[in-house]
């Protein structure tokens, strides 16, 4: 079953790292994504801009509304996700569990796919 | 990350909302300032133990509230001390206290307190030291290390501006939406004034300086999620991200400034020219033009150049002309000459910056084109008498050298003529 990891961290803290503090977590993540490389599970992870450079389309209306800033004004804002492929959901909440341990903080929503296209261009 | 960082991180990103709405309920900057400060050692011991607060700027607020409130007692030695409990009732009180700090109180709050650091009464160097000081966080020493001055100097200084605001008429009532306007209007101007101060110290040896750029860009970004809809704070953001991408190619490793068109390119930070590039992008949708992303309309077409022959002279020139309707200064002509050499050569550029040199005087930069522009119209005796004044004017060992190389290019550009 392929999962998303929808990670969700308070975009002040996140943004208040040192390059330094910075680079310390995403060599820790790349720990346990390499070990998910190695048994071919791990797939598309994407990290996302700062909300202040999303704009969000409300399309309840006609015309559809254009408006500047995220979807939703949280106190945790979606950062990122990753597409697993877990034998089950035991096995996505051990990869949840040991994502936070590299990168405390936060949550993860763990949740199953429904439909997956892998995409039509290369980057 | 270890879990103290983490709760430093937490604290650094909590401190403007959290000393913000202090300074509402004690209309005091030390005290706000103290109350926030007791709050954080108690969480250093809280938060370890029972993990971080979902919230944890509702938290500092909530805990530094009670925590002021029980220093002004003890001053006033009217009541006996409250129980040293309040942290058990802590979980309870956490989500409405979030609640109700949502929305506008948060973003009054934030905006007061930085608006307060740039009150008109203040020079822009203690707006400057004022706002790392009490929005940022930074310690004195940081702080007297970044502008080159000692500990107690610089203490000296923070001291005299909070003297100064406390005197001054701080407005607490919820601004409307003229005053909002204006606020954010000085605020941002406050933020620029920070990166410049950062960002015109390229060769501070500590680097002590660079933090400043950061810090600048987190207050955009900040400003930016209390005011999503506004073009110029998208403009000021885009901008110094587009600047700061730059830093690693701004100085080679002697410390020596590298000029624009000889950086490497490959060095520049990716990361944030798309940042940058995506909110002006958003800034332009809304047809308002502005300084600020006009500035950050340049800095985009240069960040846009794979190679300094494919940047667009022309456009770039446009907007600096446009920039000097917006905002008329000899200095934004002076840049305009600039791009005016590279778009129709060094001739009208001269003609277009000779009538400054009584305005501009006594900048170092003025001298440095000058010389330029009259080596590449081969009148080097002019040139020299250019360039040695730049480096009377030279306010750091970097700029000296800077010019040194351009006098030392001209020496030997002549002997070779000779030869």
């Amino acid at each position: 079953m392929l999962y998303a990891f929808l990670c969700y961290n308070n975009e002040d803290a996140v943004f208040s790292w040192t390059q330094e503090e910075d680079n310390a977590v995403m060599a820790a993540l790349d720990k346990v994504q390499q070990r998910l490389i190695e048994k071919r599970k791990f797939g598309p992870a994407v990290r996302l801009m700062p909300t202040t450079a999303a704009t969000t389309l409300r399309k309840d209306t006609d015309p559809p509304l254009v408006l500047d800033g995220p979807y939703a004004e949280t106190k945790e804002q979606l950062l990122g996700f990753y597409v697993i492929d877990c034998d089950d959901l035991e096995e996505a909440l051990s990869v949840a569990r040991d994502f936070a341990k590299a990168n405390p903080g936060g949550a993860y929503e763990v949740r199953p796919l429904k439909l997956f296209v892998p995409g039509s261009f290369e980057r | 990350m270890s879990e103290l960082a983490w709760i430093d991180a937490a604290m650094t990103a909590a401190r403007p909302q959290a000393i913000g709405a202090l300074l509402r309920y004690f209309r005091d900057l030390d005290t706000a300032e103290e109350a926030f400060q007791d709050a954080c050692l108690r969480a250093l011991k809280a938060w370890p133990r029972n993990g971080p607060p979902r919230d944890p700027a509702a938290w500092l607020i909530l805990v530094g509230r009670n925590s002021g409130i029980d220093a002004t007692r003890r001053a006033s030695r009217h009541s006996e001390l409250p129980p040293e409990d309040v942290l058990s009732e802590l979980g309870d009180a956490e989500t409405p206290m979030a609640e109700r700090l949502d929305g506008g109180d948060y973003r009054d709050d934030v905006l007061r307190l930085m608006f307060i650091c740039c009150h008109p009464d203040l020079p822009p160097s203690q707006q400057i030291a004022l706002a790392l000081r009490v929005v940022c966080g930074l310690t004195v020493p940081q702080i007297a290390r970044a502008f080159l001055v000692g500990d107690s100097a610089m203490e000296q200084r923070i001291t005299r501006a909070k003297a100064r605001i406390a005197r001054a008429d701080v407005p607490f009532d919820a601004p409307g939406a003229p005053e909002r306007a204006e606020r954010l209007g000085a605020v941002a101007d406050m933020i620029y004034l920070v990166f410049n101060e950062g960002y015109s110290a390229a060769d501070d040896p500590q680097r002590a300086r660079a933090t400043l750029c950061g810090e600048a860009i987190r207050l955009a970004r900040l400003l930016l999620r209390l005011s999503p809809a506004e073009p110029e704070v998208m403009g000021l953001l885009a901008l110094m991200l587009l600047q700061h991408a730059r830093a690693m190619a701004r100085v080679d490793a002697s410390g020596q400034i590298v000029l624009l068109e000889d950086q490497d390119r490959s060095l520049w930070n990716r990361t944030m020219i798309g940042e940058g590039l995506a909110l002006l992008d958003k800034a332009i949708r809304h047809r308002r033009r502005g300084p600020h992303q006009t500035r950050a309309a340049i800095a985009a077409l240069h960040a846009r150049a794979a190679r300094p022959e494919d940047t667009d002279w022309t456009q770039i020139e446009r907007l600096y002309a446009a920039l000097e309707v917006l905002e008329p200064s000899p200095v934004v002509t002076l840049n305009r000459a600039v791009a005016v050499s590279k778009a129709s050569g060094p001739a009208d550029a001269l003609a277009m910056i000779e009538p400054l040199e009584g305005r501009l005087g006594g900048y170092f930069y003025f001298f440095g084109v000058k010389g330029a522009l009259l080596t590449q119209l081969g009148r080097p005796a002019e040139a020299r008498a250019a360039f040695d004044r730049a480096i009377g004017l030279a306010s750091t060992a970097t700029e000296a050298a800077h010019i040194r190389n351009h006098l030392d290019r001209l020496m030997k550009d002549s002997a070779s003529a000779e030869a």
